[in-house]
């Protein structure tokens, strides 16, 4: 008890530290070291580990952080994460990054690479442009290129050229790392009070900042303790909750969430540890190809990527009922076109299926949440009702 | 393009409504026809090889801005918003799925048909995406073929991109195309199309440079999308697009003779007070007051961005008969939206420059992430580079709600008063403006 008690105090801190001491002690101890800084959602770490670095996460500023210059960058009527990510670029908390990428989800984090660009942040920025062509031969084609394009930058910072085996080697770390944290949920769907949804997203968003050896430890002893009873259960409904996949909610709002009755069985939160759905081979000659044969076979459903002929709305139907689920909520970033674009029709397919849900929209750095945790304390009400 | 009652209109403007009118009487006979309807997007488009299988386009963001001047946009919104769509997103696509809910009836009053084809040429926009996997759900049925450009992240076109693009244009695009239409693709019509497309480019990039007059002869901004460029989508590749340019150009050459300016919807403007770049597009719900803010103050467009999300052609790029789908691919990536924001930059700083522009103006549209994202740092570097004063005003592309006149109109009062004050300094210090 004791243990996860020390192990949840250090990754909520990890998880908010907006100055990334870990990732930069970690590259400060050994020459030869780099870091990549990257944008939700999803990046292969395991390239950048295999090349001697660690691709840190940059999730937004959340509501820790008073945002200055980044509203002199952005009008009212664009999201809130780049506007916290450029406050932490100008204010030098990001100095110590040897380069950036900007994974294609919206033409917000697409802009913003332009203005890391401009006020020369990183060695180099890149937007890093996924397939929306899944033939191996077409999109899987481009996505080695793409790889190879960031593999070249880093290799210009440190000079280190990618081998089969580190390259292997690092994919099996980041099999494991998503193992664990599948394991997480398995536990959490079946146990839901052995640990709060708060808890478990300060546990995986702390991995973004620290080295994945670390994580995994920690993956590993939370799994240990959860797997053991611990806790009350306590009469709440189960929700998916579906939109807040790149700006995050804030704490508060998943705590408003829980408060009010709801257990969060699953969500699209820290989206990108969790991309790839099972293992990538690790064992494979073309490890890159392995990565990126991943990326089109086995990726999650997300705004982010093409979905004709597999549309989302059914995807998350099914992962609703896989999580014997009762109802989503779909929780997205004001102005955030991808997440609020798809949600109509997401919602059409919860209806087809009977899956009632409710909805609402967030900045990063809300900080009532009255309303919030009404809306959600009457729709676990209605559902234990009409249950 | 754009229908503006009582507008003052030249023959090429005549020219263009004829052909607009036919495209639409077109559309509206495809049952009788058997014409098949592609709808595609303006911004990396692929019309000559959508005309050369004998289909037709549908430009759902034309609807939507035609929409936005004919006043229905609000109600098409409104109806998208009760199915659930925030507040928040893009008003095209919105208006778009609106009009669609209240029967598609076109801007000529016909009703347009559903699509035969979704041609999602995914192109310097991420919410095309969403916009037209939410068209494939409310069009069941209706093949969709995917077209990913990818951005000009590092300021250029590399050959791994082209090879990606035109793989696509192969092996996805062109076999849905054939399966529609029914008919085999045929690279020397399209390629014979690239020669009227070539002509027709070489004519548009001299219209809208004859702006570096003084008086510019043109505006390219609010003529730009009124005139000047809407023909260019629907109908590159064929005569009669090389015929509408010629026509304009001659035009256009006899106002430079003449020393005319612009002309607005309310005849020639008088004096050229004021020559502005503008970056962003325009309102269209109010597009004639809007121009005529800047019309009453002797304020001149002579270049604008928003022209460009159909192509850069004055950076040289022309569709090329020898390499007819290299040279789409190229010209899908190197539209605007699509160029990354450095290039933006640059590109708007050189216009300032070249035309000899007194100011440099943003519109920023509320619902448009792909334009508005980072404006304001495209603002604060061409300050920086060209030293002109900069303005900033903010409206929305259809929906009513967010144009307000009064605001609108007393920032670009205040803009015009300072570019006013500067130029009486400036002439007093000797300088040339
Ligand atoms: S919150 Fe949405 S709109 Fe904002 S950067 Fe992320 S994906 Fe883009
Ligand atoms: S976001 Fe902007 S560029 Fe994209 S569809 Fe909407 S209006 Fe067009």
């Amino acid at each position: 008890m004791k243990q996860l008690d020390a192990l949840l105090a250090h990754c909520t801190e990890q998880a908010f530290d907006l100055h990334f001491s870990k990732a930069r002690q970690w590259k400060a101890a050994e020459p030869g070291r780099l870091l990549l800084g990257f944008l939700p959602i999803y990046f292969p770490r395991e390239i950048v580990h295999a090349v001697n670095g660690m691709g840190v996460g940059i999730m937004g500023v959340g509501d820790r952080k008073q945002i200055i210059k980044g509203d002199a960058y952005y009008q009212s009527y664009i999201c809130h994460l780049p506007r916290g990510v450029i406050e932490m670029a100008l204010d030098n908390s990001l100095d110590d990054f040897d380069g950036f990428v900007f994974p294609a989800i919206c033409d917000c984090v697409r802009n913003l690479s332009g203005m890391f660009k401009l006020v020369e942040r990183g060695k180099f920025q890149r937007y890093f442009d996924y397939p929306q062509n899944f033939s191996p031969s077409i999109g899987g084609v481009f996505f080695r290129q793409e790889l190879e394009k960031v593999l070249d930058d880093l290799f210009q910072v440190n000079g280190v050229k990618l081998s089969t085996e580190k390259l292997n080697h690092a994919i099996g770390l980041y099999n494991t790392n998503r193992k664990l944290i599948e394991h997480i949920y398995q536990i959490r769907q079946d146990y839901p009070w052995r640990l709060s949804a708060v808890d478990t997203y300060h546990i995986i968003r702390a991995g973004l900042v620290m080295t994945v050896e670390e994580h995994n430890q920690i993956l590993e002893q939370v799994v240990e303790v959860i797997s053991e009873e611990r806790g009350e259960p306590l009469d709440n409904i189960r929700v998916v909750i579906s939109g807040s996949f790149c700006e995050q909610p804030p704490i508060g709002l998943l705590k408003s969430i829980e408060m009010a009755g709801c257990y969060i069985v699953d969500d699209d939160l820290m989206l990108g540890s969790r991309w790839i759905q099972g293992d990538v081979d690790d064992k494979s000659d073309d490890p890159l190809g392995a990565i990126v044969d991943a990326y089109l076979t086995k990726s999650t459903f997300s705004s982010a990527v093409y979905d004709v002929g597999n549309p989302k709305g059914d995807r998350l139907v099914k992962l609703v009922k896989e999580r014997h689920a009762d109802g989503v909520i779909f929780s997205a970033a004001s102005f955030c076109d991808p997440a609020l674009l798809d949600k109509p029709e997401m919602q059409k397919a919860c209806d087809a299926a009977g899956i009632p849900q409710i909805n609402f929209q967030f900045h990063e750095n809300t900080g009532q949440f009255k309303v919030i945790k009404e809306q959600a304390g009457t729709f676990s009400d209605s559902i234990k009702l009409w249950a | 393009m754009a229908d503006i009652k009582d507008a003052i209109k030249e023959k090429s403007m005549v020219i263009q409504k004829d052909m607009l009118a036919d495209l639409f009487k077109e559309l509206g006979n495809t049952k009788e026809t058997g014409k098949k309807v592609v709808y595609t997007f303006v911004p990396g488009n692929l019309t000559e090889l959508i005309l050369s299988f004998d289909m037709l386009p549908v430009y759902p963001e034309i609807n939507a801005l035609q929409s936005g001047m004919r006043k229905k946009s609000a109600e098409y919104i409104r109806e998208a918003e009760k199915l659930g769509f925030s507040e928040d997103v893009c008003t095209y696509v919105k208006c778009d799925i609106g009009m669609m809910l209240k029967g598609n009836i076109g801007p000529t009053g016909e009703t347009l048909p559903p699509p035969d084809l979704l041609l999602l040429s995914y192109t310097g926009c991420f919410t095309f995406m969403k916009w037209f996997e939410n068209l494939e759900r409310l069009y069941p049925g209706v093949p969709v073929a995917m077209l990913h450009t990818p951005y000009q992240e590092d300021g250029k076109i590399t050959p791994e991109q082209l090879e990606y693009m035109v793989k696509q244009l192969k092996e996805e695009v062109i076999p849905k195309m054939e399966q529609v239409s029914g008919k085999a693709f045929d690279m020397d019509r399209l390629s014979k199309m690239m020669v009227n497309s070539a002509k027709a480019e070489d004519l548009l990039v001299k219209i809208l440079e004859s702006a570096k007059h003084k008086p510019s002869p043109i505006d390219a901004y609010f003529a730009g999308v009124y005139y000047i460029g809407p023909i260019f989508t629907a109908f590159r590749g064929t005569d009669a697009a090389v015929e509408y340019y010629t026509e304009l150009y001659h035009e256009v050459q006899e106002r430079i003779r003449l020393g005319l300016g612009p002309i607005t919807p309310e005849g020639e403007m008088k004096e050229e007070k004021f020559r502005l770049v503008v970056e962003g597009p325009p309102n269209w719900t109010n597009f004639r007051e809007f121009w005529k803010i800047f019309y009453d103050m002797g304020a001149v467009i002579v270049a604008s961005s928003y022209t460009k999300v159909g192509g850069v052609y004055d950076l040289g790029f022309r569709h090329d008969p020898d390499e007819p789908l290299e040279s789409l691919a190229k010209y899908c990536m190197g539209c605007y939206t699509n160029m990354n924001l450095p290039q933006r930059v640059n590109l708007l700083a050189d216009y300032v420059k070249e035309y000899k522009a007194d100011g440099f103006l943003i519109n920023s549209i509320k619902s448009c992430n792909s334009f508005s994202a980072g404006q304001l740092m495209i603002m604060r570097e061409i300050e920086h580079r060209s030293g002109v004063p900069v303005g900033f005003i903010e409206s929305d592309l259809v929906d009513p709600r967010y144009f307000s006149y009064a605001n609108i109109k007393n920032r670009l009062e205040s803009y015009f008063q300072m570019l006013g004050q500067r130029k009486v300094i400036l002439s007093q210090e000797g300088v040339e403006v």
